[in-house]
């Protein structure tokens, strides 16, 4: 028995004629990316508060006073320490005790006075991105408040000007060195992961529930046939929600596209089909639906934790990490972030393509041996 | 050497510790219509699953339309129809569509000529976009048959057809298959009617997973070796409650207005009945049925396997 395209068609057909009448199924397979999609974009926009930071007043003057006093009062950030030295800043940084320090430069003041801009310097744990953008802004106004209070008699002019200083912004640790743009890209990559692998999951599981699957194994069709057939549907929901999550991504939260859209079109394909697999795989183990559902999370759980989309990879214990590196979905979003963010090509994605395809090949192998052509 | 359509020996299947169909043989010549008959979870549905390779047997040789039944059964089904017990059509496809995947699957050269043959053999024409799944249970067993005949089989495993089936679509059905077994097709045919069973050629018995008899519907009455008498007249339900647990008396069935008393042992029968037959009833010694032979069969099957 040899794998048959004209059988392999009659699969697909058939499996879009059935997902076109389960409207329930399908309306989730829309529906629940966008509601991830508006609630994590929701997120993006909501202002941390109370991010733990470090002050270092090199310049003990009215003016630091002023700053710090104003720390204090603000309710995004939460004054932890009064740094001695800009060792002991770099430390808290290290550690994660604060997520910003503030450094005021030796003769911050004096310069301010003379109108010669001085330099403030804000250091961001950036591997939380999502944090950093906004508290330059949270910073920079906060200081103006500040001075405005102080500046008073003849420093009333410099006032007008606008900041009359400069605010040096250092991201330490995030090896990316992007904004909270992140996490929209990274979203599409959560996405397929949850939605393919639950769908696929449930398609053998519910053939043999519904007693179909006793039919199917007495006509003359091939494991292989069942399988990539019960695929190829899936891969068209999977890029309706690509195209979802890229319109979204450019039209509702700006995220910058600075690589080709195309080559990444391309190379979803590949990490669609890996999730599909998974799903298939699970749905030829699985004994009923329910099953099949527990594994699709068992999978999904790992995925979200370890592939550095809720926290950040380099961040994570080596074991963790070694975890991560079996996931396809730790390097979907290093290709999809590299692509849109950094403007990478084929070449640059390279190294992250590789292990999903052999993932895909592994799981299909497993897939195609488990499926069992008898009802045993 | 004739040659048979089924052919098989020693067929054994076991599910865990426990035997389900046990050592079990079957010759169906070609053209003919053979009936399967057995008390619920004797082992008919096993036994059909295993010839079609639906379920790999742990024991038995033998040849399913001169293939061999273990190694071949990709190229066997290619060329038999298995209807299931339980509906296994997709309720979600319409009529029509249903026809149509099946047509695929077996890879049909005039596909849509054969859907359409088949769907006015059905009667269902105007009804062709219909969803399965709203079809009466009647409708759906037809809606069945006429998918596993799409692919113009050599041999039909029909696993209880007519279950559900109104008595006029029955008779229908029953003339259908034996115009087609004219024609040269071979069925397998499991059922719990004993109508159905006296209209096929030949039939098997099987209990517990044993095979207890088979050939014609006569040979398997001799075989049952069941003597019956057939009462008559008044006040028969007294009687039966007096002649009931007598020594030989197997089976005491009462009908609308006679009375069935069999045994598998003549002489102890005769024995016990004999101060009644002089009574105000009619007596009269009869044919047994096929019910009552089978009956009979898997009370002594009960016996022997449990
Ligand atoms: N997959 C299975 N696993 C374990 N036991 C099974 C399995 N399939 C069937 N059985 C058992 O095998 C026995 C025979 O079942 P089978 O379905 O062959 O009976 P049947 O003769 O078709 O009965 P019916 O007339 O009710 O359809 C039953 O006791 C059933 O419980
Ligand atoms: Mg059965």
């Amino acid at each position: 028995m040899s794998f048959n395209f004209q059988r392999l068609f009659a699969i697909v057909l058939k499996e879009f004629i059935q997902m076109r009448r389960d409207r329930l199924t399908f309306g989730m397979m829309i529906g629940v990316p966008m509601i991830q999609l508006i609630l994590f974009g929701y997120a993006i926009n909501s202002n941390p508060k109370h991010l733990p930071t470090a002050v270092y007043a090199a310049d003990n003057s009215v003016f630091s006073r002023s700053f710090i006093w104003g720390l204090r009062n603000s309710s995004y950030f939460d004054l932890v320490r009064e740094a001695r030295s800009p060792a002991e800043i770099n430390k808290l940084l290290a550690e994660n005790k604060v997520q910003f320090a503030v450094t005021i430069p030796v003769d911050f003041s004096r310069k301010l006075v003379r109108g010669e801009k001085p330099d403030l310097l804000l250091e961001a744990d950036a591997t939380d991105p999502s944090a950093v953008g906004f508290a330059q802004a949270a910073v920079s106004g906060l200081v103006a408040t500040v001075l405005n209070r102080d500046l008073l008699g003849p420093l009333a002019k410099l006032r007008a000007t606008a900041p009359p200083f400069n605010i040096v912004a250092h991201q330490h640790y995030n090896p990316e060195s992007i904004s909270q743009y992140n996490i929209v890209p990274g979203l599409m990559g959560v996405m397929l992961t949850m939605t393919m692998i639950m769908i696929t999951g449930l398609a053998i599981t519910r053939e043999r529930e519904r007693g179909t699957m006793e039919n199917l194994l007495s006509t003359p069709v091939h494991p292989g046939e069942v399988i990539v057939g019960k695929i190829i549907p899936y891969i068209m929901v999977g890029y309706v929600q690509v195209i979802l999550v890229l319109l979204a991504a450019k039209f509702l939260f700006n995220v910058p596209m600075l690589g080709s859209v195309p080559l990444l079109f391309l190379l979803v394909l590949l990490f669609i089909v890996a999730n599909l697999a998974v799903g298939i795989t699970f749905s030829t183990v699985a004994k009923n639906q329910l099953q099949a559902v527990q594994m699709a999370f068992f999978f999904f759980l790992p995925s979200l934790l370890l592939s550095g989309y809720m926290f950040p990879f380099r961040g994570m214990p080596g074991w963790a990490q070694n975890i991560g590196e079996c996931l396809p979905l730790t390097h979907f979003l290093r290709v999809v972030r590299g692509i849109l963010l950094k403007g990478n090509g084929l070449a640059e994605t390279l190294p992250d393509l590789w292990p999903i395809a052999l993932f895909l090949t592994v799981v299909l192998i497993i897939g195609i041996k488990r499926y069992r052509q008898t009802l045993d | 050497m004739e040659t048979f359509a089924i052919d098989v020996r020693g067929v054994t299947k076991k599910f865990g510790t426990r035997t389900v169909v046990n050592d079990i043989a079957m010759q169906v010549r070609p053209g003919e219509i053979y009936g399967f008959l057995g008390p619920n979870g004797s082992g008919k549905t096993t036994f059909l699953r295993m010839l079609c390779g639906l379920l790999t047997p742990d024991g038995g040789e033998g040849k399913c339309l001169g293939l061999d039944f273990r190694s071949e059964s990709a190229e066997i089904k290619k060329r038999v129809g298995y209807m299931t017990q339980k509906f296994s059509f997709y309720e979600d496809l319409s009529i029509e569509e249903n026809l149509d995947f099946i047509a695929r699957l077996y890879m049909m050269p005039q596909r849509k000529m054969a859907v359409e043959k088949s769907l006015e053999r059905l009667g269902m024409v105007e009804r062709r976009k219909q969803l399965a799944g709203t079809l009466s249970g009647g409708w759906k067993q037809r809606l069945a048959l006429a998918a596993c005949l799409i692919h113009e089989p050599q041999l039909l495993l029909l696993d209880e057809p007519t279950a559900g089936v109104d008595p006029k679509a029955r008779r229908d059905f029953w003339d259908e298959i034996h115009k087609l077994a004219a024609s040269g097709l071979t069925f397998l045919i499991t059922t719990h009617y004993m109508d159905e069973a006296s209209r096929c050629n030949r039939l098997a018995y099987i209990a517990y997973g044993n095979l207890l008899a088979s050939g014609t519907v006569a040979e398997v009455v001799k075989a049952g070796g069941l003597t019956t008498w057939e009462i008559s007249g008044e006040n028969l339900a007294a009687l039966a409650e007096k002649i009931r647990g007598l020594p030989g008396v197997e089976q005491v069935v009462a009908f609308g207005t006679t009375l069935h008393v069999s045994g598998r042992n003549a002489e102890k029968l005769n024995a016990s009945v004999s101060p009644f037959v002089s009574g105000a009833q009619r007596w009269e010694k009869i044919e047994s049925g096929l019910e009552d032979v089978f009956i009979s069969l898997m009370e002594a099957a009960k016996d022997n396997f449990s």
